[in-house]
């Protein structure tokens, strides 16, 4: 069978880093073929190439044999291409059927005819196995509706290749399996399918092939998945076998460092107290919406303090003062990296000294040959991969903005209390084991570490005791001795029958 | 060729080299341009301008704006002008006219900075106020000054330069250190960059924004000071839009409206390229109305110019 779409020796390269070198590999009609690779591996590049976003430096695309030349995404569509991206293009204030139809609406003399387009649109969307009124305004879609109302678009505009962008992220599992049997249906009819994604099972259960990246290159390619087993994908993705990626070691835990007391703020009225002790990493598990990063907020002084107290060491700290937390040696790394931890358009350089620079700038005035050294000192030690110190932060990957996040606070004299919250949300895997690393290590000298974490075999996996957290309080706490799966996870959820259920199986 | 042209132009120094080229230009073409006298003069007239933009630049950079510049600016010379009267000492006047300022300023800071409420309407408020308050203390007169060594301010000269110029060059001197070499100028630009980062990395925003409203603040009053030496008495009219030419000439300089970005070289280019253009349009006595124009059409080119400058540093 010949290929219908073909990728052939693309390459492309951004100031100082080479996104993808030499990329070929086709995908035959009527298949769902799987990209894989770490964030930073080039899968976004590649998508973003074949969407007429960007231009390859080199190479070609060719679909059904001819040659195509996308210089805008419009060539892209004219080309009958479409891309579905993790951040949806729909106008929430819009309904269903006019998002569908944007650009050719059926028309009488300007005037729309409504009920020409929601009956065009409904029975299309019948027509593809989607069960949404079309006059419902996509604002009150779920974000799985939305994901399948940018599929239809797609079905709609008649494309002949589909790529989904990380489709799941966002979804939960029954929305998933709809999005799976609509994925079936599109092979049925011939559609070529870029499923990128990095949930192995997914790709396992959907697709036919699977093209797995590594640092811009091809590091394998299968047509079939036949023979082909996760293992062999994880080390393709990674160039190396990784046996064991948490690498947990014991270590002595001392005396209380950090104890919060009866804390609560407008997001979290109910009062919450826990310790941490020296040289212990406690985890914080819970669902979304269980009030971890509020806890966090408001114990580091993110947010307003209305009661409670944290204390370091015995010592108070003072409400509601990122600054005061910071003197008395109580850090956050943020959930949101991006709106809460870097600064954008300053340098990695700049992004490191924020704080501590206030130690060896006397009378405020800054001392460059400090700030240079310190920085250098904290690329080389965590391994930080940027050109220079001097680069904007936001041309970093996730894993080594959180990096300078944590080197910013590494900076500080005397930390006594890192929180992380969500120490590797975007972070793939080389980058997590470091980061894990350098956790253990800020423990044995000492620290006592807070690690949030949506992940259960994270929190498992480097955790010596777990906190879990349900509707705003700690619902209960496990020793590394006691952790399990299921009473871990039946502690978090909410709805006590469904608890008792998940007890009942094990 | 294109190539290294564009990324001349296009570069850190971009706007410097079009400067450059202009003046280069300039000086052939037009008669009368490159003379001491002309320079001289040219340099004054954009006294008023340079010096607010100095602190202009911090606005901008740390995401916050101020609109009430033109209306501090008269109102303190107008201030310097009654308060040398009534006390009969001119040092004791300017002190006060310095104090109202710098209240100003913190006024705006506090109110933009506590009570959260959008930096754009307070200075517009504060703006009308100030102004109001301008021309009710005059009875919408000019104000005469009793002392004539009031004048002395803008018609001494150290060195063959008058010093209203060597204020303007102190200034660019300090607040481009200010802003390159201490840690206010970083957390300034911290701040642009992202704020609630900044916040939660330690950076005391509130203070911070609340000193740069008044260190802008009692910038203007010593501009309004110097303007009202220069033309000889306190006018409640002086300096009416010049917040707009002061934005201009930071924007022209390369500061980001968006906040994070800002240099000094940038700005002093800025504030000379608007000088230059209103003085070769005098010498070539092109009518006042066509100015306007032109100025208009310089800021349209600089934004563009900026636009296409973050789009290949975005391409990073």
């Amino acid at each position: 069978m010949t290929d219908f779409l073909e990728f052939s020796n693309i390459s492309k390269s951004y100031p100082g880093v080479r996104a993808l070198s030499g990329i070929s590999f086709g995908v035959a009609k009527g298949r769902v073929h799987g990209l894989m690779g770490e964030n930073g591996a080039g899968k976004s590049t590649l998508i973003k190439i074949l969407s007429g976003d960007i231009r390859a430096d080199e190479g070609e695309i060719r679909i059904d044999g001819v040659v195509q030349h996308f210089h805008s995404t419009r060539d892209a569509f004219a080309a009958r291409v479409t891309v579905v991206h993790q951040e949806l293009q729909l106008v929430p204030e819009l309904s269903v059927a006019e998002n569908l139809r944007l650009g050719h609406f059926p028309a009488k003399a300007g005037v729309i005819s409504f009920r020409e387009l929601v009956a065009d649109v409904g029975s299309k969307l019948k027509e593809i196995g989607v069960d949404v009124d079309p006059r419902t305004k996509v604002a009150a879609l779920s974000i799985g509706e939305r994901q399948m109302i940018e599929i239809a678009k797609a079905v709609m505009l008649d494309a002949r290749v589909i790529a989904l962008d990380e489709p799941t992220s966002s979804l939960s599992s029954r929305e998933s399996e709809i999005l799976f049997t609509l994925i079936e249906r599109l092979r049925e009819q011939g559609k070529v399918i870029l499923y990128i994604s990095h949930r192995l099972d997914e790709v396992f259960r959907l697709c036919d092939g699977v093209t797995v990246l590594r640092d811009g290159k091809l590091a394998a390619h299968h047509a079939s998945m036949e023979g082909v087993t996760r293992d062999q994908i994880v080390s393709e993705m990674v160039g190396r076998e990784i046996s064991d990626i948490w690498g947990w070691r014991g270590r002595d835990v001392g005396d209380v460092r950090l104890k919060v007391e009866g804390i609560t703020g407008s997001r979290l009225p109910n009062p919450v107290g826990f310790e941490a002790r020296k040289g212990e990493i406690l985890g914080f598990f819970g669902l979304v919406g269980a009030g971890r990063s509020e806890l966090m907020r408001l114990v580091y002084g993110a947010d307003h303090r209305h009661a409670g107290s944290v204390a370091i060491d015995g010592k108070p700290v003072a409400p509601s003062d990122p600054r005061q937390s910071i003197r008395a040696g109580l850090v956050l790394c943020p959930e949101d990296r991006k709106f809460d931890g870097i600064v954008q358009g300053r340098s990695v350089s700049d992004n490191i000294a924020i704080s501590a620079r206030r130690h060896f700038s006397p009378l405020g005035i800054l001392n460059l040959g400090k700030e240079a050294a310190l920085a250098d000192g904290f690329i080389r030690s965590l391994r930080i991969r940027t050109p220079s110190r001097k680069q904007d932060i936001v041309n970093l990957s996730g894993g080594n903005q959180q990096k300078v996040i944590l080197a910013r606070w590494l900076a500080e004299t005397d930390v006594r209390v890192l929180i992380v919250d969500e120490p590797t949300r975007g972070i793939d895997v080389g980058a997590k084991s470091e980061i894990y690393e350098l956790l253990y290590s800020l423990a044995e000298s000492g620290l006592a570490i807070v690690v949030v974490s949506s992940e259960l075999p994270e929190v498992m996996g480097i955790s010596d005791r777990i906190a879990v957290m349900c509707g705003g309080s700690i619902a209960a706490t496990f020793d590394r001795a006691d952790f399990n799966e299921r009473t871990i996870l039946a502690a978090a959820l909410p709805d006590r029958s469904a608890a008792e259920a998940i007890k009942k199986v094990s | 060729m294109t190539g290294s042209l564009k990324r001349i132009l296009l570069g850190e120094q971009g706007l410097v080299v079009i400067f450059a080229i202009a003046f280069a230009v300039v000086s052939l073409t037009v008669p009368n341009f490159l003379t001491e006298r002309n320079m001289l003069g040219l340099l004054q007239s954009v006294v008023t301008i340079g010096i607010v933009s100095c602190t202009m630049m911090f606005c901008l950079a740390s995401r916050d704006f101020d609109l009430s510049v033109g209306s501090i600016v008269a109102f303190t010379g107008m201030v310097a002008v009654m308060a040398s009267n009534a006390t009969g000492s001119i040092p004791l006047g300017l002190l006060i006219a310095v104090g109202f300022g710098t209240f100003v300023g913190f006024v705006n800071g506090v109110v933009i900075a506590k009570l959260k409420i959008n930096a754009l309407i307070t200075t517009l408020a504060t703006m009308q106020i100030v102004r109001g308050l301008a021309l009710i203390s005059s009875d919408g007169r000019a104000v005469g000054i009793n002392d004539a060594s009031f004048y002395q301010l803008a018609l001494s000269k150290f060195l063959g330069v008058p010093t209203p110029i060597w204020v303007m060059g102190a200034l660019f001197c300090i607040f481009g250190f200010v802003l390159n070499r201490t840690v206010f100028g970083r957390n300034t630009l911290a701040i642009g960059g992202n704020p609630e980062a900044s916040r939660l990395a330690g950076v005391n925003v509130d203070w911070m924004r609340i000193w740069i409203f008044t260190l802008q603040g009692l910038v203007c009053a010593i501009a309004g000071i110097l303007l009202a030496s220069r033309i000889t008495s306190g006018q409640p009219n002086a300096a009416t839009g010049l917040e707009l030419s002061v934005i201009s000439a930071c924007v022209l300089g390369g500061v980001s409206l968006a906040g994070g970005r800002a240099a000094m070289t940038g700005v002093i280019v800025g504030v000379l390229i608007m000088g230059i253009a209103e003085n070769v349009m005098n010498l070539l006595n092109i009518q006042a109305f066509y100015q306007y124009v032109v100025r208009g059409l310089i800021l349209l080119m600089a934004v563009l110019l900026d636009n296409l400058r973050s789009r290949s540093l975005g391409r990073r």
